[in-house]
């Protein structure tokens, strides 16, 4: 499944790197933890997390991720922003709890 | 001349690279692992061991941003293998065995609210290389060297 289905069926925020959406996405994981998404995230992945500071652009980007979903209503600074840019890392955003986004991917990609 | 025996880089001479890490900067982090993860794509190294050399550098960049005052990084690649080396001024690590220990952290709560800091970055540089040595004085530094071979 592309990320732009994704994005469309849950009205997901892109905030970063549009053509990012026509990326294939492995799966999903769900961790806040930044070495836990390291050590257990495959490629392709679409990472859901609460973090919205610097390192997860570094981290989706060393993973090979299909991008960061960031839930709960939080938001990344403009700087966050321009480094995603940069690196071509999607980042989107969704007012929902990562229960809920994790839950609906899932059931998506069955 | 083109050669390839196995999976080795097509290399002529060996490529290093090093950077300086300044403690608590966490907005450069991962700069050196994004080179090195950079320069292994264009040599044609496997996925699987890109991915491993560079989560393997992150974290031990990560190490010396989250405790240390300063240290750098460097890597060296051959057509063999590719190697780590940190080091750290930092406050040393008392009981390296504990550290090893997944779970185990010193870390503040602020660094832990970051997502890290949470005993797993020592386990996660052992796991993904194929031989991890460390050595460390309290109160002095650390360092840590690490290789990956191509299969």
């Amino acid at each position: 499944m592309k990320l732009d289905k994704l994005v469309k069926e849950l009205t997901l925020e892109v905030k970063t790197c549009r053509e990012c959406l026509q990326k294939d996405i492995t799966g999903a994981y769900v961790s806040d933890l930044l070495s836990d998404v390291m050590a257990n995230s495959r490629d392709g992945n679409i990472w859901i997390t609460l973090q919205t500071h610097m390192n997860i652009v570094a981290v989706a980007g060393l993973k090979n991720l299909a991008g960061i979903l960031i839930v709960g209503g939080r938001r990344p600074e403009d700087e966050i922003i321009r480094k995603a840019e940069e690196e071509k890392v999607a980042i989107m955003t969704t007012p929902m709890p990562a229960f809920e986004a994790a839950g609906r991917i899932y059931q998506m990609l069955q | 001349m083109l050669w390839q025996i196995g999976m080795a880089l097509n290399l002529d001479e060996s490529i290093e690279q090093s950077f300086q890490l300044i403690g608590g900067n966490f907005n450069n982090a991962g700069e050196s692992s994004s080179q090195l993860k950079r320069i292994l794509s264009k040599l044609g190294a496997d996925e699987s061991i890109i991915t491993r050399a560079a989560v393997a550098m992150f974290e031990a960049e990560m190490n010396v941003i989250i405790y240390a005052a300063a240290g750098w990084v460097r890597f060296t690649i051959t057509p063999q293998l590719v190697k780590i080396r940190v080091e750290d001024m930092g406050p040393g690590i008392e009981n390296i065995e504990l550290a090893m220990k997944e779970g185990y952290s010193t870390a503040p709560d602020w660094v832990r609210e970051m997502g890290w800091g949470a005993g797993m970055g020592l386990p996660n540089m052992k796991k993904n290389s194929d031989e991890f040595k460390i050595e460390s004085v309290v109160g002095e530094g650390t360092t840590i060297e690490m290789v990956i071979h191509f299969p």
